[in-house]
């Protein structure tokens, strides 16, 4: 099988994966970073949704190999030490999760999003979360942690 | 997914001499409907060819006349571009509307207009601006291009390396989005140059993309939302199934149509 190189979550490593297998598979199954969810496996919900050389894409639609010498970073490698990113701060300031299977996504996608636009309103979050489903339809919380995270950020 | 084996070539000559290397291959670029296809095991290439990260491939620039973009830019490489936004606006504005942020981060110009999806939003911009789609072996005009539902002129060991737009400043894209998969429904792509009018739709058609000639025609003679509105395309041959019958396309059509002449002839 071929070798793959990736820097996941800031630590380099060196594994052999089967040509055909996802990346979300490869991060769950293979390296037990069971943060990153399969929620739908068609590409729709974005429960899988992890950073790419630092942009936000879904790791069901894309092959471990194609991840070959890139560096990823998932929910895990969010956090510093013990102090949670000031998004994973602000979705638990704000109660912005309720059964929590799609808030590692979402919080991947906020990273993203306020990386690209930091000045945020409620109508360009809404826009942006297009690729991320929330099925306990807690979004009103999911964006209210966003905007609360962007003006964090800004400060 | 089936079975198959992978390779990762970093120039065009690579690309081209591994594909005609293996007629059973396919070129992998951003991946965004061809993996989801091999998931669901409706394809099964017994090669993949990634072309993801061919430098070469991945450009934005332009001249005095067109706006060229290498086919591995994604969307958002495009509708963040200071060059497609200062020049073609419309273009910027219709990458930034396909699909969802992660999708954008992955999904290619190339794979869009070599996939021709009936409901992918790059094939109007192509038509609705006379694009023309450069590849390893030649030039093609879009108005060739374009043949049928998935498919497209290009020979089976042809990849695309790069699309040039003309700037064509009085041009918008109108799209009716299906609010599940964003996929359009109906888009039109309108244009208006010194030389013509182009009015290219995405979404309704049977045979895919197509240009509205009876539009086109009329708002030749006489450019006005009037005239827009005068105009109704005809059911027959527009697409009919669960999200909407061929009369409920068509009528999308004709509004988006509208819109887009609207927002021009506001816009002048």
């Amino acid at each position: 099988m071929p070798l793959v190189e990736i820097e996941i979550n800031g630590k380099k490593m060196s594994s052999e994966v089967e040509e055909r297998q996802l990346l979300v598979h490869f991060l769950r199954d293979d390296l037990n970073l069971t943060g990153t969810h399969v929620g739908c496996d068609t590409s729709q919900c974005g429960a899988c949704v992890i950073h790419l050389d630092g942009n936000a894409v879904k790791s069901c639609s894309m092959l471990a190999i194609q991840a070959n010498n890139s560096s990823i970073t998932t929910i895990e490698g969010l956090a510093e030490e013990n102090k949670l990113h000031p998004v994973q701060e602000a979705f638990k300031e704000n109660h912005g999760l309720q059964c929590g299977f799609c808030t590692p996504g979402m919080i991947m996608a906020a990273v993203d999003l306020i990386k690209r636009k930091p000045i945020l309103n409620e109508k360009i979050v809404r826009e942006e979360l297009e690729g991320n489903l929330c099925r306990c339809t807690g979004y009103q919380n999911i964006v209210k942690s966003i905007l609360a995270a962007a003006e964090k950020v800004q400060a | 997914m089936y079975k198959f084996n992978y390779i990762k070539v970093e120039t065009i000559e690579e690309a081209s001499s591994a594909l005609s290397n293996n007629p059973e291959a396919k070129i992998l670029a951003g991946g965004m409907t061809l993996i989801p296809t091999m998931k669901q095991r409706l394809a099964s290439p017994e090669q993949l060819i990634d072309i993801r990260q061919v430098n070469e491939l991945k450009f934005i620039k332009s001249d005095s006349n067109n706006v060229v973009i290498g086919s591995v830019s994604n969307h958002y490489d495009v509708s963040s571009s200071d060059i497609v936004r200062e020049n073609l606006p419309s273009l910027s504005k219709l990458a930034e509307g396909i699909g969802d942020p992660h999708v954008r981060n992955m999904g290619t110009i190339g794979g869009s207009i070599t996939n021709n999806d009936p409901t992918a939003d790059y094939p109007a911009a192509c038509l609705g601006l006379g694009a023309t789609i450069k590849t390893n072996k030649r030039e093609i005009s879009a108005d060739e291009f374009f043949v049928d539902l998935f498919e497209t002129i290009l020979g089976e060991d042809e990849i695309i390396t790069q699309v040039s737009f003309p700037i064509i400043k009085n041009s918008c894209y109108m799209k009716f989005p299906n609010p599940a998969s964003r996929y359009a429904m109906a888009g039109v792509f309108v244009s208006k140059s010194d030389s013509e009018v182009r009015v290219a739709v995405t979404g309704a058609g049977e045979n895919g993309v197509f240009r509205w000639k009876e539009m086109e025609d009329a708002l030749t003679s006489n450019w006005s939302s009037s005239t827009a509105e005068s105009i109704k395309l005809s059911p027959d041959g527009v697409m009919s199934d669960i999200h909407g019958n061929s009369d409920y396309r068509a009528n999308l059509v004709n509004i988006m149509a509208l819109r887009a002449v609207e927002n021009l002839s506001n816009g002048s």
